[in-house]
């Protein structure tokens, strides 16, 4: 595990990590749960009553055993749990697009009170990418008024009239809108659920911070995109990451690198890097019929080989990312180095394409910048 | 040099403190009351822009319930699920105090807590406001977190916690975002109870402009008054510098510094004076401020601060008021001073020839005043054009006033039969030009006083008699739910002789929102109710289905007549039969009769009803409600009752515009006991020769007196039709464009009477002192005149 070559903020000055939400985090997307109270902490240095582990939400623990349906639904007595999609698409003539669905919950209090007085907060981000623009909005929502939730069985996650939905998890409609773009396709399994870490603990870090950890990266897409100029027919694959919590960051995390890749081989891997005194990284390798392979700190490698001044900060767009146990050295090229979240708390979301010892295709995510 | 010539110029100062202070007061009581009106108009512009930032009022379309009942939480989520970026308010009165609760997670543009914290605002639960709002909350278990940027009177919270303290049914209104993203579906589809109105329809700051422009003439009016004590002050100080300036000149004084010096001794007495008159002028304004705040509210439902803030805009205007006005009042006397010959006798005062001349420019431009508004009046658009008009017509009555009263003495001295007569009103005459600005300024406060009082009285009669047609029914009663309706109506059936229910809601009406009344066909409103214009057998056609009838400020704003056709539902245009006097209401009002309202809108049901009985069964009928019925007592109010309220609130509101009078008429006076004691000493060398002729100097004292009293009673006369001429253009002119309605004129003699009778008590007081000074005049003094000069 080398250490980064680029300069990591230990400072608050980026909301999202350390400085506004300290604590209030785990790995992966977890800024963006700081980032669900952000309208809220970006101002106010607050939700620092949030980062003590003992306010009585539960803890992700080793020996649960994920159980479906109901673990697709939410944890109310978890912190934070999300609900993320991404998809790699083709539009008209092959252009390649990117799609982002994600659904984030943080609550205030452990517990399910109905009404006004729920303590969950909901959020959600919706984007779309091509080689030359990129979409994004944002919505923010209370919980227990329906204006924003998720139901396990039938499957329904949604906030405001964006809604992700269907009989199950392997046949859903994923529709999302705002002033510039919209969206309306249909995801269709066409594999297993992954159960990430060991099976489903995810570790993430050296101290011991984890959470339950779950994807389903078998999607396949097609439904159609309406951006300024007109709608336009897609198809793809999509991967969908299903996560909860309720413990921070270690004190010296700045923030993390994650990366979801599908290879032409039909082998995926999903690997991360959590920037911090001393990295830590973790990955999986999934095989085309779903078997999950975990992979301990440092097993899996990622390097930045460029930047891009991207809203005034210095933003890798191109990496060298390494899994020697499975032969894999490539570089990771974003399609579009301006894929900025501009949403409470601003983050970097793209597709990114594949060349090297393997070619695909696959998104990438980059807090803490 | 320079020093020794100011020391000599200053020194001037030193012997006649009087007229010092006299200067530096006058222009610090003119700074006072103009920096006043700005402080109070700038801290009701804060309120409106902090109410504007923290609630959004004004700012967004929203979306209110078209029955003006509460909106469902179910619609309000229904919306949000269809696409619409809306976001809920709850608005309502815990006790005294306005809570406003909103949900900072979906408000747009920066409603909400603001920097505070967000997380403790949605947790915990949070009440924002001023201090003095908090203080009157009094305890609601919530924690209370004091703001001073907070919107003046409101108390903000979280919607959740808003609902459960004000025990509301629903949302109040629902913001709208104002980019909404792709693909919603309509409004009425999915919310076909909600309308939307337009945003800046409840634009607190439109609604009040013309309020605060009122105050602004009344500002400047007291300025304009108060820049005549300090025209006479620097021009008497000038004059009486005539001496030495020839001495210092002579002496080789350059006249160049001369005037330098004089510009920069005037610059720092305005200065001096500014500074005291901004520290009057916070205070003025403090004292107001309460008077005005609950005028706004009572007319305009606006929140303004009750506490005055000190703001560097309206103190830098002041002061930039006071020192243009004492630039203004000495350009004059420094432009003379230049052309003053080096050699020429020193004199005082003006010439006769000179007096002739001014009297012929001055009628000359008063003539032209008065045309330019009557140009006003006839081709004049908008509200400026009103106070124009004010503006001219007031000018033109000072400007008259010289010269008339000069025709007025010269009369009087050829009625004259004997010496001592002739002499007095010949004095008088001559004395004219060096009074003659205190005496506008007596001029301009008395009519405007007489105006002012003219308009304030004939709106209270007509709002008196206008509350008495208007709310003909002994009792009023607002039940919760249609249910609760039906078991009122069966249960007040036997107990009293009608019910007129009030089957009310919100309608728009070109682009504004109005309100939409069904009325039953029942003689209270055929015996009571006057129109201002109306058709043949209006309320037979009305009850017909035939047509309807408006307000006078919807028949203004969209400039509807008799025979007009009004839009009352979608396809459904109805002639307007008759137009009423609605005042005190800033919306537009649109009646017709039950049955049509009941066929057009099926889903309404009137909650609120008016009872008619005897008035002496009420106090029973009431306790039956509250007892047996069980109707909580704030849902019933009476006749007696909702006078009272409404004429308090007319009374408060215009608090201020006595206290205005009040002041500006104190200022006159004060310009007129000093004109009169600068002048006394200059008098001197018309007095000694009466005395030396034999009369005794008491009878000099009261000649004076009297001089003084005849020119103030004349003064008084002529201000007497200025000032029934400004309540017409007020009441006729700018009524209609401030407020949309216009008034009847009436007159009120004893008023006039009393106001006259205190301008001369005003007069005899300024006027007692110096003819006390001129009664003990050593006669020494009285011989010197002879020996001096002139």
């Amino acid at each position: 595990m080398s250490a980064s070559p680029l300069p990591v903020s230990s400072s608050p000055k980026y909301p999202g990590v350390r400085g506004s939400a300290p604590g209030s985090t785990i790995p992966r997307r977890a800024v963006l749960l700081g980032a669900l109270a952000a309208p809220l902490t970006a101002r106010a240095q607050g939700f620092a009553s949030l980062g003590t582990p003992t306010d009585g939400f539960a803890l992700p623990d080793r020996n649960t055993r994920l159980t479906f349906p109901a673990d697709h639904g939410p944890h109310p007595d978890f912190r934070i749990e999300w609900w993320y999609l991404t998809g790699n698409l083709s539009g008209p003539g092959g252009a390649p697009m990117g799609l982002q669905w994600t659904l984030f919950r943080t609550a205030l209090a452990p517990g399910a009170d109905a009404g006004w007085d729920s303590p969950h907060l909901w959020m959600g981000h919706a984007a779309v990418t091509t080689a030359t623009a990129h979409h994004v909005a944002e919505r923010l929502a209370r919980g227990g008024i329906g204006q924003a939730g998720v139901t396990a069985s039938p499957f329904a996650a949604w906030i405001d009239d964006w809604q992700m939905a269907g009989p199950d998890m392997d046949s859903l409609r994923l529709t999302a809108s705002a002033p510039d773009f919209a969206y309306d396709v249909t995801l269709t399994a066409e594999g297993p659920l992954v159960l990430q870490g060991d099976r489903g603990y995810s570790v993430k870090s050296a101290g011991g911070q984890a959470s339950h950890y779950y994807s389903q990266p078998f999607y396949r897409i097609a439904g159609q995109i309406t951006l300024p100029g007109g709608p336009v027919p897609v198809t793809g694959q999509g991967w969908l990451d299903r996560e909860w919590s309720s413990q921070p960051l270690s004190a010296d995390q700045t923030g993390w690198d994650w990366f979801s890749l599908s290879f032409d081989s039909g082998d995926k891997m999903m690997g991360f890097r959590l920037r911090g005194a001393a990295d830590f990284t973790a990955a999986t390798w999934i095989a085309p019929n779903g078997t999950a392979s975990p992979y301990p700190d440092g097993a899996f490698t990622c390097l930045p080989m460029e930047t891009a001044p991207v809203a005034g900060r210095d933003i890798p767009v191109r990496w060298q990312v390494r899994l020697p146990d499975r032969g894999v050295d490539v570089t990771v090229t974003a399609l579009n180095p301006a894929a900025w979240m501009v949403t409470s708390v601003p983050y970097w979301e793209g597709p990114v394409t594949i060349t090297g010892s393997h070619g695909g295709h696959g998104y990438l995510e980059m807090t803490g910048y | 040099m320079i020093g020794a010539v100011l020391t000599a110029l200053l020194s001037h100062w030193r012997r006649h403190p009087v007229q010092g202070v006299t200067l530096i007061l006058g222009l610090a009581l003119a700074t006072a009351l103009w920096a006043g009106v700005q402080a109070i108009n700038a801290e009701a512009k804060a309120s409106y822009a902090a109410a504007a930032g923290v609630l959004g009022e004004g700012q967004f379309d929203q979306l209110v319930s078209a029955n003006g009942g509460p909106i469902p939480l179910d619609t309000y989520v229904a919306l949000r699920r269809a696409g619409w970026l809306v976001s809920p308010v709850v608005d309502g009165r815990l006790g005294s105090v306005r809570l406003v609760g909103v949900d900072p997670l979906t408000a747009p543009g920066g409603i909400g807590p603001g920097d505070g914290d967000i997380g403790a605002f949605l947790g915990g639960g949070q009440i924002i406001g001023r201090a003095d709002v908090l203080a009157a909350l009094g305890d609601t278990g919530v924690s209370l977190v004091e703001s001073p940027d907070a919107a003046p009177g409101v108390a903000m919270t979280d919607i959740g916690v808003a609902l459960r303290l004000l025990d509301a049914p629903g949302l109040s209104r629902v913001i709208v975002a104002p980019v909404q993203p792709l693909g919603r579906l309509p409004l009425d589809q999915i919310a076909p109870g909600l309308m939307r109105q337009a945003a800046g329809g409840a634009d607190i700051g439109a609604l009040t402009d013309s309020f605060h422009l009122n105050l602004t003439a009344f500002g400047l009016l007291a300025f304009a008054v108060g820049i005549f004590i300090v025209q006479g002050a620097v021009g008497l100080a000038f004059e009486q510098r005539r001496p030495m300036i020839r001495t210092l000149r002579a002496l080789g004084v350059p006249l160049r510094m001369l005037m330098g010096l004089m510009l920069v001794e005037l610059l720092l007495l305005a200065l001096v004076a500014g500074a005291i008159g901004l520290a009057l002028g916070y205070l003025v304004a403090a004292a107001l401020l309460p008077d005005v705040a609950a005028t706004l509210r009572g007319l305009y439902g606006a929140d303004v601060a009750g506490t005055l803030s000190f703001r560097p805009g309206w103190a830098l205007a002041g002061l930039a008021m006071a020192v243009g006005g004492a630039l203004l009042a000495g350009i004059g006397a420094l432009w003379r001073l230049s052309r003053l010959p080096l050699l020429a006798t020193a004199h005082a005062g003006v010439t006769g020839t000179q007096a002739a001349r001014m009297a012929i420019w001055q009628a000359g431009a008063a003539m032209g005043l008065l045309v330019i508004a009557g140009g006003l009046l006839i081709w004049g658009k908008g509200i400026a054009a009103g106070f124009g008009m004010l503006g001219c017509l007031l000018l033109a009555g000072a400007l008259a006033l010289p010269p008339v009263l000069s025709t007025l003495l010269a009369l009087g001295a050829r009625l004259a039969r004997s010496a001592l007569p002739h002499w007095f009103w010949a004095d008088a005459r001559a004395g004219l030009p060096s009074l003659s600005l205190a005496l506008m300024a007596l001029l301009l406060a008395l009519s405007a006083n007489i105006g002012v009082a003219t308009m304030v009285s004939s709106f209270r009669l007509t709002f008196t008699a206008f509350l008495d047609q208007r709310l003909a029914a002994e009792m009023y009663v607002q039940t919760r739910d249609p249910a609760q309706a039906a078991a009122l109506l069966d249960f007040v059936a036997s107990r009293v002789d009608a019910v007129l229910p009030i089957n009310e809601r919100a309608i728009t009406i070109a682009g504004t929102v109005a309100e939409l009344y069904g009325a039953r066909d029942h003689a209270t409103y055929r015996d009571n109710w006057r129109f201002l214009d109306a058709a043949p057998q209006v309320w037979d056609r009305l009850h017909r289905g035939a047509g309807v009838i408006i307000n006078e400020q919807l028949a203004r704003r969209l400039g509807l007549a008799l025979g007009d056709g009004v839009t009352v539902a979608p396809g459904r245009v109805l002639p307007v039969l008759g137009i009423y006097g609605d005042y005190g209401n800033p919306v537009g009002q649109v009646i017709l009769t039950e049955n049509l309202m009941t066929s057009l809108y099926p889903e309404e049901h009137p909650l609120r009803f008016g009872l008619r009985l005897p008035p002496a069964n009420v106090p029973a009928l009431r306790d039956a409600l509250t007892g047996a019925f069980g109707l909580p007592d704030a849902q019933i109010i009476d006749q007696g009752a909702i006078k009272a309220l409404s004429l308090q609130v007319f009374d408060r509101t215009f608090t201020v515009t006595g206290a205005l009078n009040v002041l500006t008429l104190a200022v006159a006076g004060f310009a007129l006991l000093t004109s009169l004691l600068t002048l006394s000493s200059m008098r001197l060398p018309q007095m000694a020769p009466l005395w030396a002729l034999g009369l005794p100097r008491a009878a000099l004292g009261a000649l004076d007196l009297a001089r003084v009293l005849l020119l103030a009673a004349l003064t008084v006369l002529l201000a007497l039709p200025l000032g029934l001429a400004l309540a017409w253009v007020l009441l006729s002119v700018v009524n209609p464009l401030a407020f949309g309605w216009r008034l009847p004129m009436y007159l009120f003699p004893w008023d006039y009477l009393r106001l006259a009778l205190t301008a001369l008590g005003a007069a005899l007081l300024a006027a007692l002192w110096p003819a006390r000074h001129l009664a003990r005049r050593a006669p020494a003094d009285l011989l010197r005149a002879f020996a001096d000069e002139r």
